[in-house]
């Protein structure tokens, strides 16, 4: 295996040729921009043979995507934030279509103000959309993400789409050592895409006509849910295979961190997870129990796996680099949601951190931990708060 | 004119949803004639969307995938790329949408199918209106024209603006081929899907097909209403290939009246509101035939 120093996009583009994907459909946006570009050059070059089709429009671009996959062809496009909202409605297309679609997200805030900077807002409005959401934290992670999703996701029994997420510029743009795996080891790990039922003129049907109330509409959604709710198995067995193959794997859906004996934890989904290791590791330096639980898969949501932590920890945290108006952080209310049903049930708070793509330093997710021990000590002080909040002087 | 004859084969079979009298159900029923089995099309919301039938039943004879309203181009492109992914070239490619999926909602893709060259056949077929949502105005319903939004009403709120034309947006575009057809026409309209077929990269066919429902017309007068279309060059029948205009030039001349009588949607236009609408039909035509005077090969 070669290492290579590469960005998040050239990582999502490596994991797209490794992965041999056949059509690819993307439109540009900052700061996805590189993974389009690498992957146009990786079609130039003859290194990759797929065909690019340059799409006027992200819309457009999951409308080919989806197209392409239902012919059978194994698809790969890559945006972020407006784009992928203008994608929306396609989104539950790809999903009801039953097309395991392969998609890196670059987490971009939401304009207006117009702002090219972290946060989650985008993928998380995505949630009811039937797909899978991965959020990486390294650039080896999203590389390896890739190519796992698309072994999840074309499972026969789930077929299902998915995306991975890299926070804008921590991760899209920030270089790092990664091991691109030989393309025989993916070969070996990942099947080429032959759904049996595909838009095939010697075997001819019609994909997504009309049903009535009294028909199947209900019972073929019912099948989505079972689908997602295999795909979580699913997650943790491919993890596994692809551990065996490369070594490497990053804790399932739910990636804990020094959680073991903790009193208080942190959890949290995206790149400032390794700010938050850092201070884990100073904390427990100090004596104290500290640990992280970060969220890698939203959907399908780790229901389980957080309720076992819920079981051992007093306090727990959710930071929340995106935020649901009238309501709460979403991770925020998704974890206490998974929690309710627990006899003994840990607090939760929320913190609303890095919106925007305000940086969250070491010193942030300190004071968080603070006040973490001091819920620990005193009981809950807030259920919500928005951290590093500047105060405009008003007068 | 040398007379290409319909191909027996069916790929619509009975039992679809048409309405009686449906200019839609015709123009299929003959494009699927045309191109024959080893076709694929992408069908966006429009009236054929719901006119094959009910889940699991499809009344079209070969691979269909039902896309959203604004995607029948992107879609089509999807379809194509994978094809040529896995070295399927002889497989044709038919995006099949109507008016308003056509020219309104699904132009941006369309427009970009089209500049990208992307190998594919797209078939507006053209009721001039929204007419499965029930008879909203479209871009290309035509000017004077009642629809459930333009309902005229104490105001004369009928539609006041001219059809947008598609096939001059797509001859901008310097699309290979392009052309207008009237399911009236069969032997012509075939022609031109055939035509489509033969040549490699986007192609762009407006078939005009009456909708009794929306036209408040008789549904059995559905051929003869396309004829008079055709024959007051309201729906002017002409090609542009590579740049170059081929008119069709109607063996009598009747007038716009003559075509607006025949449908409910205009009753309510008065002589001179007529009289104006024929001046423009006129001034169009001129054009038309200048446009074929200019662009001949030398």
């Amino acid at each position: 295996m070669a290492k290579k120093l590469i960005n998040g996009n050239y990582a999502a583009a490596f994991g797209a040729k490794l992965a041999r994907a056949e059509v690819i459909a993307a439109y540009p946006i900052t700061p996805q921009t590189a993974v389009v570009e690498q992957v146009a050059d990786f079609v130039a070059s003859g290194e990759m043979k797929a065909r690019y089709v340059c799409v006027e429009s992200e819309h457009s671009a999951m409308a080919a995507c989806i197209a392409a996959a239902s012919a059978g062809a194994r698809t790969f496009t890559a945006t972020s934030s407006q784009g992928l909202l203008l994608m929306h409605e396609l989104l539950h297309w790809a999903t009801g279509a039953r097309t395991p679609v392969v998609m890196v997200n670059v987490n971009r805030a939401v304009a207006p103000p117009w702002s090219v900077w972290a946060d989650q807002t985008d993928s998380i409005s995505q949630r009811d959309t039937g797909w899978m959401q991965f959020y990486s934290e390294s650039t080896q992670e999203e590389l390896d993400t890739v190519i796992m999703s698309y072994k999840v996701g074309e499972s026969p029994d789930i077929m299902l789409p998915s995306f991975t997420t890299e926070d804008a510029f921590f991760l899209s743009h920030t270089f790092e050592p990664v091991e691109i795996p030989s393309q025989e080891l993916v070969d070996g790990f990942l099947p080429p895409f032959r759904p049996e039922i595909r838009l095939d003129v010697e075997n001819p049907r019609g994909f997504g006509s009309l049903s009535m109330p009294h028909q199947w509409y209900m019972e073929l959604r019912y099948l989505i849910a079972e689908a997602m709710d295999r795909a979580r198995e699913r997650i943790l067995r491919v993890e596994q295979e692809w551990k065996e193959l490369t070594g490497r794997s990053y804790g399932g859906p739910l990636d804990e961190y020094r959680t073991e004996d903790a009193d208080v934890v942190l959890m949290n989904a995206g790149t400032a997870a390794s700010t938050i290791r850092e201070v884990v590791d100073n904390l427990r330096r100090e004596g104290k129990r500290v640990g992280l639980a970060r969220i890698r898969c939203f959907r399908p949501f780790p229901t389980e796996e957080i309720r076992a932590l819920g079981r051992r920890v007093h306090t727990i945290g959710v930071m929340d680099r995106c935020y649901t108006f009238g309501d709460g952080g979403p991770f925020f209310t998704e974890v206490k949601s998974a929690l309710y049903n627990l006899k003994d049930r840990p607090a939760v708070k929320n913190f609303v951190v890095g919106i925007g793509g305000r940086d969250i330093t070491m010193k942030t997710v300190g004071k968080l931990y603070d006040n973490l021990f001091r819920i620990k000590a005193g009981g809950l002080d807030s259920e919500k708060e928005w951290i590093d909040l500047k105060r405009p002087e008003v007068g | 004119m040398v007379k290409t004859p319909v191909p027996a084969e069916e790929n619509v079979a009975p039992g679809h949803m048409g309405c009686p009298g449906c200019g839609a159900c015709l123009a299929l029923r003959l494009a699927l004639k045309a191109l024959g089995k080893r076709t694929i099309m992408t069908v966006p919301a429009c009236c054929w969307a719901v006119m094959p039938g009910v889940f699991p039943y499809c009344s079209i004879q070969i691979p269909v995938l039902f896309t959203a309203f604004e995607t029948a181009a992107a879609s089509a492109s999807g379809v194509r790329a994978a094809l040529d992914a896995k070295g399927q070239k002889d497989i044709n490619v038919l995006a099949w949408a109507g008016d308003g999926g056509t020219l309104d909602i699904g132009i941006q893709a369309l427009s970009g199918a089209v500049e990208r060259r992307d190998n594919i056949i797209y078939i507006c077929y053209d009721n001039e209106a929204y007419m499965n949502t029930g008879i909203q105005r479209s871009s290309s319903t035509p000017i004077g024209a009642w629809t459930t939004t333009t309902p005229v009403g104490q105001t004369r709120a009928w539609k006041s603006e001219p059809k947008k034309s598609g096939v001059e947006i797509m001859a901008a575009h310097r699309i290979p081929y392009t052309a207008t057809a009237c399911v009236s026409y069969p032997e012509d309209f075939v022609k031109k899907v055939q035509k489509a077929a033969s040549i490699v990269g986007p192609k762009y066919l407006q078939v005009l097909s009456p909708c009794p429902a929306g036209w408040k017309s008789d549904p059995e007068r559905s051929i003869q209403i396309g004829r008079l279309a055709v024959e007051s060059t309201v729906w002017p029948m002409y090609e542009v290939e590579d740049g170059v205009y081929t008119v069709r030039k109607p063996a009598k001349k009747v007038s716009v009246k003559d075509y607006f009588r025949t449908q409910g949607r205009f009753r309510h236009l008065g002589e001179k509101d007529i009289e104006e609408i024929q001046k423009t039909v006129d001034a169009e035509w001129e054009l038309l035939l200048k446009k074929e005077t200019m662009t001949a090969r030398k």
